[in-house]
């Protein structure tokens, strides 16, 4: 069963400024991963009996938290050390077109 | 050398742990140009490390078994003040704030971080030649690769520029290298290694574990490593397991399931052989020898390469170029975000990538992503009803041995092929371990999985330990010295 | 045609925590920027998110004081997009099983109640915080953006309602409504010009007598009660007159701009509406148990609903009870005291939300420091009902005991406010005017009652105001013979 594939939008969706060349060479590899990943379809047997939602901790956690108490934060100047840009204590970036 | 024998030699005072990590930084310098192993040794960290040691044997304080011993960590653990990238090009030259809390562990436990070790970028990939910094090779034939993607961690304990390594395993990336590269490999259970600080692949399914020379080694050093940890919201609360306890015990009695799904085409003939001889030999040892058929592994590997990804396309998503990381030009944040993921991204990572944002986009989420969770449900089901029956279940760990560099790098299906064995255990969390069997005919190790229900880590490693015994493996490999 | 607007709203409530939803960082607003960080909100190579138990008690507070069912299970997914302040170019969220669900809230506008019915109550993580420099502050011609993740992780509750409101008066009342109920819990510092509220609202209108929902129109950056009302008018009417003139409305966003009192198409993220939702992997399921839940319930204040319907009971009408349940807490332990301590439920509503309050606001009196108690308030409307000081005279003996003066009846006789019940004295006093003005008499016999409030006047300007007008009034009608 081919896979149809909008790469242009995929890529738009994962932020990746690709060519039309590597755009073109992802989908197609894609499209042979995707026809054996459609496998999972043929799951045999009531799918009602595995729904979707029913993987949750191998182990059977629930409710892992943590109580409301204040832990030291980061020493700013050894965070902002990694930033590409930063300027008075704020990481910079170019203007941000949408909202 | 072992830990356990190290260990030993450190304690009755015919070893010190700066003259072990000397030695073990010797092996580094003849071996790394040919393997390749790490990507940064930290030796003046180390120094400071082992000399602690030193002083504490001195003052008679013992920390436990990793006291002294040089550990490898794969590079997608993050270290305080050393450079720490996965591999990956978006990451050079980040230097993390803080320490994962494997590494707080090791650190608290006096163990001697060597430094960090290659990997396929982000631990996507079965053979580290997904590194942006060169691929490592496999020390039983350096034309070949070393697994993946704790390929450099396991690499580095086989030749012995480390006496433990710990690898991250997602879908079989500590017990595949393991087992080309003829080391033991462990992924414990689910949620009982922290995760803090381990750079996420597929949350649900990364899991570190130890790559060690023994079934002992594994045992002791996984000790050190897990237990609850309050900053990670999956780890485990309950009691845990006693590694070490059932050790030696054998496998009398104990009724071991053969996986009829993981044998047959794709595998080697001297894998499939090396398999059904120890299996044959752990009959002879009084177990009870169990087929079992377990259907859904047939789709396994169909479901972990779309949930794998679809985690990986949302964990990868914060790699901007704002905060740490590569930064390319742009007019806007967009442009400069898309170009900075575009640039720093490798291709297998951008592919996994694209293929998760497309089984969880809208119009697809339930044709792929949807249906692979009900799968890995089904695969659970499945393990269930074989443990009603069987203590453990065995099979290769990987289809063939190791293969060529370059064999596989064009045809990203047929890598993925090599995991097919490991992958199971990460979708149904359950623990398993590679134990090496011995060589094929090209010389090259074969690694024998071992996997237990949750939390059966104690039955984990008394049967690894008999198939250690049995096997009766301890060659190593033999590289050309090169001076460097 | 005629049509009507068909409004829901949603709301971020930011919870006033110690600590952010998913890390230790405190939740301190004003602080130097990015100083509350560290490797999880900050979204770092490797960190993960642990939730505050604090946080999920909080919503399902809310939750129940919104009169929401409090699911028994729920989980947290990531809903992707990028954007600059979302370290992790995704939220932690919740899709398809939220913490609370079918909740309601009634509001009131002109006296009539309407209920608006609430789909979910959800828990979320803040943003970080974007400054635009350059260009104006318009985000279109800005020279670079800067970011501070203070808030990033901060907790958020988002509470969505139906679309059940149907004016620009009934959206504000519910904004309103749900402030109210959220400051009441104490779970939010609730202040709207800290943005610790939120407002987005959903508008369409369609042909009255018509099921259907139009075509919706969302409206963002509305930073008070007025603005929303404000720009919940506005749209509706451009969206009527859009219509009315052929033109058809198009699913958007638009800006609220207070300036220009209008709403304004905004461009927005490419694909915005493809989340790609999916379980956190990093937590696990969340299950809200019958002890947790009812302990959380036992915790719950009185709510503005229960304490309106407690003071109609106790006899105020439902406008009155309405304002003195908005009214400052100590105002409204006076009035519980008052009423304790054997006074009128009306009357001492009435004088603490009117004389009470007035005089707090005149002298900038903290109202948690007054002078007056239940017992002295009680007293003073004993002395009302018996005539014993005048309705005008009160009010100076109450700024007598609001001055520390001493109890109602010390100030009256101090300042000389009781009223004259001795009749001889009044007598002459009536005898006195009448005499003086023989013409005013002789017009009230012949049947001109309007003189009659001229010559009460004049005895209780006699009496310097202490006569009780009444008996004067009778008096005067028994000598003219009326
Ligand atoms: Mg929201
Ligand atoms: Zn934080």
């Amino acid at each position: 069963m081919p896979v149809e594939i909008d790469i242009a939008h995929v890529a738009k969706l994962a932020r990746l400024d690709l060519t039309p060349d590597e755009m073109e060479g992802y989908r197609s590899q894609l499209g042979v991963i995707l026809e054996h990943a459609a496998k999972v379809q043929s799951l045999e047997g009531d799918p009602e009996a595995h729904p979707e939602g029913d993987v949750t901790h191998p182990l059977g956690l629930v409710n892992a938290f943590r109580d409301d108490e204040v832990r030291p934060s980061l020493d700013r100047a050894e965070v902002l050390a990694s930033a590409p840009e930063s300027r008075d204590g704020y990481y910079v970036v170019p203007p941000a077109l949408e909202i | 050398m072992s830990i356990a024998h190290a260990g030993r030699a450190l304690r009755d005072g015919t070893l010190t742990a700066t003259d072990l990590l000397g030695s073990v930084l010797r092996k580094a310098s003849e071996t790394e140009a040919q393997i390749h192993a790490y990507l940064n040794i930290d030796r003046t960290g180390a120094e400071e490390a082992a000399a602690r040691a030193d002083a504490d044997f001195g003052d008679g304080i013992d920390r436990g078994p990793l006291q002294g011993i040089p550990i490898a960590l794969k590079d997608n653990m993050v270290t305080r003040g050393l450079e720490t990238t996965a591999a990956s090009q978006i990451l050079a030259g980040y230097v993390p704030p803080y320490d994962a809390t494997v590494v707080t562990k090791l650190r608290n436990t006096g163990a001697v971080i060597v430094g960090k070790t290659n990997l396929d970028e982000f631990a996507m990939g079965s053979s580290t030649e997904n590194s942006a910094y060169g691929t490592s090779y496999n020390p039983w034939d350096i034309t070949r690769v070393p697994g993946g993607s704790s390929g450099g961690s396991a690499a580095a304990v086989a030749v012995g520029s480390a006496l433990a390594g710990l690898g991250s395993d997602t879908g079989g990336s500590i017990r595949q290298p393991a087992s080309l590269c003829g080391v033991v490999g462990m992924k414990p259970t689910y949620g009982t290694v922290s995760r803090y600080g381990l750079i996420a692949f597929a949350s649900s399914l990364d899991q570190i574990g130890p790559l060690t020379k023994t079934v002992e080694d594994s045992a002791l050093t996984l000790s050190a490593l897990w237990g609850h940890d309050p900053l990670d919201a999956t780890s485990y609360r309950g009691d845990y397991p006693n590694p070490t306890r059932e050790l030696g015990h054998g496998v009398e009695g104990l009724r071991i399931g053969v996986v009829s799904e993981l044998r047959g085409d794709g595998y080697e003939p001297d894998v499939e052989s090396a398999v059904s001889d120890m299996v044959d030999r752990l009959s002879g040892a009084g177990a009870e020898i169990v087929e079992l058929s377990l259907p859904t592994f047939d789709i396994a590997l169909s479901s972990y390469y779309l949930i794998a990804p679809a985690e990986a396309s949302a964990n990868l998503a914060r790699f901007d170029g704002i905060r740490y990381g590569h930064r390319a030009d742009g007019d806007t944040t967009e442009e400069m975000m898309s170009r900075s993921r575009a640039e720093g991204f490798g291709p297998e990572v951008t592919r996994r990538i694209l293929l998760g944002t497309y089984a969880l986009s809208a119009g697809y989420y339930d044709a792929f992503y949807g249906q692979a969770q009900r799968v890995r449900s089904a695969i659970r089901a499945d393990f269930a009803r074989a443990y009603a029956n069987v203590e453990v279940l065995v099979s290769p760990t990987s289809p063939t041995a190791a293969f060529k560099a370059g064999e596989r790098t064009q045809d990203p299906l047929a890598m993925y092929l090599s995991d097919i064995c490991t992958i199971p255990c990460n979708l149904s969390g359950d623990p398993a371990i590679s134990v090496p069997l011995g060589l094929d005919r090209d010389g090259l190790p074969i690694g024998f999985q071992v996997m237990a229900p949750a939390l059966g880590e104690t039955m984990l490693y008394r049967v690894a330990s008999a198939v250690e015994e049995l096997a009766g493996f301890d060659a190593s490999p033999e590289l050309a010295m090169v001076a460097t | 045609m005629n049509f009507e607007p068909v409004i829901g709203i949603e709301v971020h409530v930011e919870l006033a925590t110690d600590s952010k939803m998913f890390c230790g960082c405190a939740v301190s607003f004003g602080e130097e920027p990015n100083t509350n960080v560290c490797p999880t909100c900050l979204g770092l190579p490797g960190a993960l998110p642990v939730p505050n138990s604090a946080a999920l008690d909080a919503i399902i507070g809310i939750g129940l004081a919104l009169n929401c069912d409090v699911a028994p299970n729920s989980v947290f997914h990531r809903k992707n997009y990028f954007y600059a302040d979302l370290p992790k170019n995704y939220q932690i969220s919740q899709f398809d099983v939220p913490v609370c669900v079918d909740g309601h809230l009634d509001i009131s506008v002109n006296g009539t109640i309407h209920r608006v019915g609430i789909e979910r109550a959800h828990m979320e993580e803040d943003t970080g915080k974007s400054t635009h420099l350059g260009g104006g502050g318009r985000i279109d011609s800005a020279e670079a953006t800067l970011l501070d993740f203070n808030r990033s992780g901060v907790p958020l509750v988002e509470v969505v309602s139906r679309p059940e409101i149907y004016s620009a008066a009934q959206a504000r009342a519910y904004a309103q409504g749900l402030r109210e109920v959220v400051a009441e819990l104490g779970v939010s510092d609730a202040r709207l010009e800290e943005g610790s509220i939120r407002f987005d609202a959903n508008i369409s209108i369609r042909p009255v007598g018509d099921e259907n929902l139009g075509t919706k129109v969302e409206i963002k950056n509305m930073n008070s009660f007025r603005s929303l009302e404000l720009a919940v008018a506005y749209e509706i009417d451009r969206q009527t007159q859009l219509v009315d003139s052929g033109g058809t409305v198009v699913q958007e966003t638009r800006h609220w701009d207070e300036e220009a009192g209008i709403t304004q198409s905004m461009r927005t993220k490419e694909g915005s509406s493809d989340y790609r939702y999916f379980a956190e992997p990093d937590l696990t399921p969340m299950a809200m148990d019958e002890e947790w839940v009812d302990r959380i319930r036992a915790s719950l204040p009185e709510l503005p609903d229960a304490r309106r319907a407690r003071y109609q009971a106790s006899g105020v009408d439902p406008a009155l009870s309405a304002v003195l349940s908005s009214a400052d807490a100590p105002i409204r332990r006076l009035f519980d005291a008052t009423v304790a301590a054997g006074g009128p439920a009306r009357p001492a509503a009435s004088w603490l939300t009117g004389e009470v309050t007035a005089w707090i606001r005149k002298t900038g009196t903290d109202p948690a420091n007054l002078e007056l108690t239940g017992e002295s308030l009680a007293e003073l409307l004993g002395l009302i009902e018996t005539n014993t000081v005048s309705a005008s005279a009160a009010k100076e003996v109450l700024d007598g005991v609001l001055l520390g003066e001493g109890s109602p009846t010390e100030v009256a006789e101090a300042r000389d406010l009781l009223q004259i019940s001795d009749t001889d004295e009044i007598n002459s006093a009536v005898d006195q005017i009448l005499s003086e003005n023989p013409d005013a008499l002789e017009s009230l016999r012949s049947g001109e009652q309007k003189v009659l409030g001229y010559l009460v006047g004049q005895v209780m300007r006699a009496t310097n105001g202490k006569a009780d007008p009444g008996l004067v009034n009778q008096l005067i009608r028994s000598r003219a013979g009326i």
